[in-house]
């Protein structure tokens, strides 16, 4: 900034702030009229703070829009996804970056290609076999694609965080008596804490909102997740906001608040799924 | 140690899950799809009927259809995308990139809108353009602009352009925290070089940086290319495609072929037409980027 005119600071600020502004109001806007009923949203009080906040919004949408069930759904099958995803990935890479054979170049860039093939092409596929196996409306319905779609991205992350560790770490506890087994169980996991936390932070917002998959393999209420159940009660309440703000607020806050506190972390986790490839 | 880790044993163990779950949900589904795409077929239960190549020729002849608007309509997207999101990135990058004050608060804040849900953000932002309580609408009117208020998502003339707005808002954020990650990682010491010999701001960002960061610009292209193809979610909530299939898109079309139309040989027929694309356009632009070098 050192060498900058003021007049060119000024219109860089300006320019950065009313950035900030955009991205800032529609959340807000969000907030407050998650707060408000329909006369102030629509007549006295469109963009201002609530007069009388109106926490009944929120149980409204918990209570008629089951917003809670589909929260916990999500909350599950993002779970159980990072762990199978993390699972696979962390034993492939040992074996794409560690073990020694000859085609795992070739095998490495194999699995590079999932992270060009669009979701779209497993959608009638998966859809038969679902439907064939009587698994439409369960929760493997949604991990087992998820974590098949997270997955080249997790070795991905995986390898670059494998590469660091020394090899002369395994060879040395080979020499003292470990195992294939071993030497990943003991020395390479504990080693990838980082690139777990990483692949888990991608994976878990690819998950909580991904829409197609869950639109067109789940259709009972039991198993929904939110990105669903949000799209439908859309549907029931088109004349009361309130009660769709709240769903909205309940939907992205847990993530931002989250953002909140590591948001270095979650913005290196894309920075290193984007740019490492 | 050698023949432990190359014992053919383990390296099948470690392998399997993934291969089974990649082959089994990406790569053979290609082929399902391929081969679905040949047939007249109503769905699971139903008779196929081979009809060789027809859907694609259909989806290419018939106007009723509307694929090939579809098509024009995600290219349209992605040539904005690149036009409009990309600049807008790579300056609010570059500006940060220059030790601001409150630059991780700035950065921290335009990344945000990539984390929240796409229903959420079209949810949103169908309130905002809501024809008679939305808060775009009532902004016009009170600066007098009444005659611009209009139903945004409702108008043919206007639906994919207040389609694309909420596209920007949120993944702006994410090409500038790749183009900015980039920024962060050219060598002070190439900057400060050519600030000695007395190049200005401009002149660095131009000869310096822009080069420096070429390989991550290239992907950011990529990403906003096949992103406009594949988009889905946010014209699902916003439009479904309408009005007049003024916002149809081939995923949004691909989706209502199946379920609606039960038409499963020509949405896998998009499907298969889509993956094409992804990766038609990807080695393209990765060519265009080495041409120029």
């Amino acid at each position: 900034m050192r060498n900058n005119s003021k007049g060119a600071r000024v219109a860089i600020y300006t320019g950065l702030f009313l950035w900030l502004l955009i991205n800032l109001f529609p959340v807000y806007w969000m907030f407050t009229f998650s707060l408000k009923n329909n006369e102030e949203i629509y007549v006295s009080n469109p963009v201002g703070l609530p007069q009388h906040w109106l926490w009944s919004n929120y149980a409204k949408a918990l209570k008629l829009g089951s917003i809670g069930r589909y929260f916990l759904n999500s909350a599950f099958v993002a779970t159980v996804t990072i762990l199978i995803t993390l699972a696979v990935a962390l034993m492939a890479t040992f074996a794409l970056t560690r073990l020694i054979w000859k085609q795992r170049k070739a095998l490495n860039k194999f699995f590079m290609l999932g992270l060009t093939i669009p979701i779209h092409v497993s959608i009638v596929p998966i859809y038969v076999v679902l439907s064939r196996l009587g698994l439409r409306n369960t929760y493997l319905a949604l991990i087992i694609p998820y974590s098949a779609f997270s997955l080249a991205m997790a070795i991905l992350v995986c390898t670059g965080f494998m590469n660091e560790i020394p090899r002369e770490l395994d060879e040395s506890a080979c020499i003292d008596g470990c195992s294939v087994w071993g030497i990943f169980f003991r020395i390479i996991v504990p080693l990838m804490k980082p690139a777990v936390a990483t692949v888990g932070i991608y994976t878990f917002l690819q998950c909580w909102n991904e829409l197609m998959f869950a639109n067109v393999f789940v259709d009972s209420g039991k198993f929904r997740t939110l990105p669903v159940g949000i799209q439908q009660l859309f549907g029931q309440y088109t004349t009361e906001w309130g009660p769709i703000g709240a769903a909205l607020v309940m939907a992205s806050f847990p993530t931002l608040i989250i953002y909140v506190f590591l948001s270095k972390k979650i913005q290196d986790s894309f920075i290193a799924g984007a740019v490492k490839g | 140690m050698k023949k432990e880790f190359s014992n053919k044993l383990y390296i099948a163990i470690f392998l399997l899950p993934a291969l089974i779950l990649f082959c089994g949900v990406l790569i053979a589904p290609i082929g399902a799809s391929a081969y679905y795409s040949l047939f007249n077929w109503k769905g699971p239960g139903a008779e196929k009927v081979f009809i060789g190549l027809a859907n694609y020729t259909e989806l290419f002849t018939s106007d009723r259809l509307g694929f090939v608007k579809a098509l024009v309509n995600s290219l349209l997207l992605a040539v904005l995308s690149v036009g409009l999101q990309l600049p807008l990135a790579l300056a609010l990058a570059l500006a940060l990139g220059k030790r601001i004050k409150g630059e991780r608060l700035f950065l921290s804040v335009y990344f945000m809108p990539v984390l929240i849900s796409t229903v959420v953000i079209g949810q949103l932002w169908t309130k905002i353009y809501d024809p008679s309580h939305g808060v775009l609408n009532m902004l016009l009117k009170s600066v007098g602009l009444e005659a611009w208020t209009r139903a945004w998502l409702g108008d043919v003339n206007t639906a994919l352009g207040a389609v694309l707005v909420p596209t920007l808002w949120q993944y702006v954020g994410y090409h500038m925290l790749l183009l900015y990650a980039g920024v962060k990682s050219v060598p002070t010491e190439l900057r400060e070089a050519a600030m000695l010999d007395g190049a200005s701001d401009g002149q660095v960002n131009r000869y310096i940086v822009l080069p420096y960061i070429k390989p991550i610009i290239r992907i950011s292209v990529i990403f906003a290319v096949t992103g406009s193809l594949k988009s889905f979610d946010l014209i699902y909530v916003l439009t479904q495609g309408g009005p007049l299939n003024a916002t149809e898109v081939p995923s949004t079309l691909m989706i209502r072929m199946l379920f609606i139309a039960k038409r499963y040989g020509i949405g896998s027929a998009i499907a298969v037409l889509l993956i094409a694309l992804c990766f038609g356009f990807a080695l393209l632009i990765s060519a265009i980027f080495r041409e120029e070098e």
